[in-house]
């Protein structure tokens, strides 16, 4: 019994389906949005943060994104809005994360929302 | 694997001759473990089927196995580990009773939805409270749905027989389910019986080797597996575990017919006795339906023309046997040794008498509850059911929906 491809075009019949759902691959839960499921967003600001990584370690979801080592902005597709992040976050008033209401971005939010 | 399952059924064993030996039930499936050689065992010991894990843990010591015996701390853990094993290829194993069983409730349903080819032994014992240790089937009716193969077993030999041929039934490609295998408290696992076992050898080759269609350890060829599924997928997985459960049926004859070439011995999905003729019959599982059978003996010395059919494959029911079988009898009981609380009926009557629904000419079908707690259940109560039953004044509308045998009301 190989494991067989699962069509990604649409959703799998009875038959289509491998042996208790077996997926033939790894890092799948990438493909799954579950930044729609957030009620509350983080908001981020590079000029205040110090890039002390606490956030990133503390993500649940993976979702702060690093570039050479910096913060560079949220996973939007992924973040579910738990507020770890901002809570973590050890930077003073003003804070480089702080938590918006609402699970929907506007345009540029992120690192306009001083401004 | 699917290579090794598909000629299966064609597969020709020789004869090999059994050397009988003395063991309680316990014994027997420890042995059959040992001889099975798991790659892993992991249980922790529960009154009545402690025997089991000391004595596989002295296999274990002694290097007669070279399994990996994990010890846990609790139920919940020792099925969790089998799962783990189970999908990095490894053939896993364990046994439990009543409230183990009760703990594992949880995994048992994750076990057979991820299609784990797991065995368990369940020595079957009433479920608290009040606590006994001693033998009903409530526990394994609190699992009935969890979507296992159960093969319900009256003696230590079908014990033996049953657990070897559960390791194929389990692994095969058409069905890759976890397979409980039962024996009945004390009155099975403590009694000690004439066994008649295969050489190691044999059961060696009868088993073969386990080749998983996938292993959660090969980073070259890596899966996903423990999904979960929205609302969008959830009801086709489940539905492709009942047509698991359905195909298993035909396994689990084809595998029982291999086992016969190579035994002598056959595990049917029912045992009947009396039915060529039988106007009232008794349907029961593992030991209630061995007293129903020498009871029915007994009645038929005295013109009562008694049957008997004893379910051994639970799950899958065996509806299209039951239903030739039993259409036409005058009247069947059903005897459980557990009640579903609160329900139209105890669990194996439920079942009998729901598959007996559309039968043009269905007998009248009356449920007795028998042995909760390990209460002995006598010859001479269940002459007297197939004496009531068989007396030309029987009326099965008079019949309480649920009658007690040998309890104080």
């Amino acid at each position: 019994m190989a494991i067989k491809e699962i069509p990604l075009d649409r959703l799998p019949t009875v038959d289509e389906l491998n042996v208790g759902g077996v997926v033939p691959s790894n890092g799948n839960s990438a493909l799954y949005a579950t930044g729609g499921w957030r009620t509350q967003r983080p908001a981020f600001d590079p000029s205040i943060c110090t890039n002390c990584l606490i956030c990133w370690i503390s993500c649940p979801d993976s979702s702060i994104i690093l570039k050479d080592g910096k913060v560079v902005g949220i996973d939007e597709m992924h973040c579910k809005g738990c507020g770890i992040c901002a809570k973590e976050c050890p930077t003073k008033e003003p804070k480089a994360l702080v938590m918006l209401q609402g699970g929907f971005y506007q345009s540029n939010e992120m690192f306009d929302r001083r401004k | 694997m699917a290579q090794a399952a598909t000629i299966a059924a064609e597969r020709k064993w020789s004869r090999v001759e059994s050397v009988p030996k003395g063991m309680t039930g316990d014994h027997t499936a420890a042995e059959a473990m040992r001889q099975i050689n798991p790659d892993v065992l992991a249980a922790y010991p529960i009154t009545p089927q402690t025997e089991i894990v000391e004595r596989f843990a002295e296999f274990v010591a002694d290097g007669e196995v070279t399994t990996e015996f994990v010890a846990v701390e609790s139920e919940h853990s020792a099925l969790s580990a089998c799962c783990g094993a189970a999908a990095s290829g490894a053939r896993a194993m364990t046994c439990t009773s009543s409230q183990g069983l009760a703990l594992m409730h949880e995994i048992t349903y994750i076990a057979a939805g991820q299609r784990l080819p797991i065995v368990m032994v369940l020595v079957n014992r009433a479920l608290s409270a009040p606590i006994n240790i001693h033998c009903d089937h409530s526990d394994g009716m609190g699992s009935r749905d969890c979507g296992w193969i159960q093969l319900y077993c009256h003696d230590a030999q079908e014990v033996y027989d049953t657990t070897i041929q559960a390791v194929r039934i389990a692994e095969h490609p058409d069905v890759m389910l976890p397979v409980l295998v039962t024996l009945d408290g004390f009155v099975t696992s403590h009694d000690m019986e004439r066994v008649e076992t295969l050489p190691d050898e044999a059961v060696k080759a009868f088993v073969g080797e386990y080749n998983a269609p996938y292993n959660l350890l090969d980073s070259k060829h890596p899966v996903t597996a423990g999904i979960m599924a929205p609302p969008t997928v959830y009801f086709e997985h489940k539905i492709a575990q009942e047509r698991a459960l359905r195909r298993a049926e035909r396994v689990i004859e084809e595998i029982a017919r291999e086992y016969e070439q190579l035994s002598g011995r056959y595990v049917g999905p029912v045992e009947t006795y009396g039915l060529d003729d039988a106007e009232v019959v008794v349907v029961g599982l593992s030991t209630g339906a061995d007293t129903a059978r020498v009871a029915a003996e007994r009645v038929r010395a005295r013109g009562i023309k008694a049957g008997v059919v004893r379910i051994h494959q639970f799950r899958p029911l065996p509806v299209s046997a039951i239903t030739s079988l039993l259409a036409g009898r005058k009247v069947v009981a059903v005897l459980d040794r557990a009640q579903s609380l609160g329900a139209a009926g105890a669990p194996l009557f439920s079942d009998i008498r729901t598959a007996m629904y559309d039968q043009a000419n269905r007998p009248a079908i009356v449920s007795y509850v028998y042995g909760l707690g390990g209460r002995d259940l006598t010859v001479d109560q269940v002459s007297a059911v197939f004496e009531h039953l068989a007396a030309p004044s029987f009326d099965a509308s008079d019949q309480a929906t649920q009658t007690y045998i040998g309890a104080r009301e």
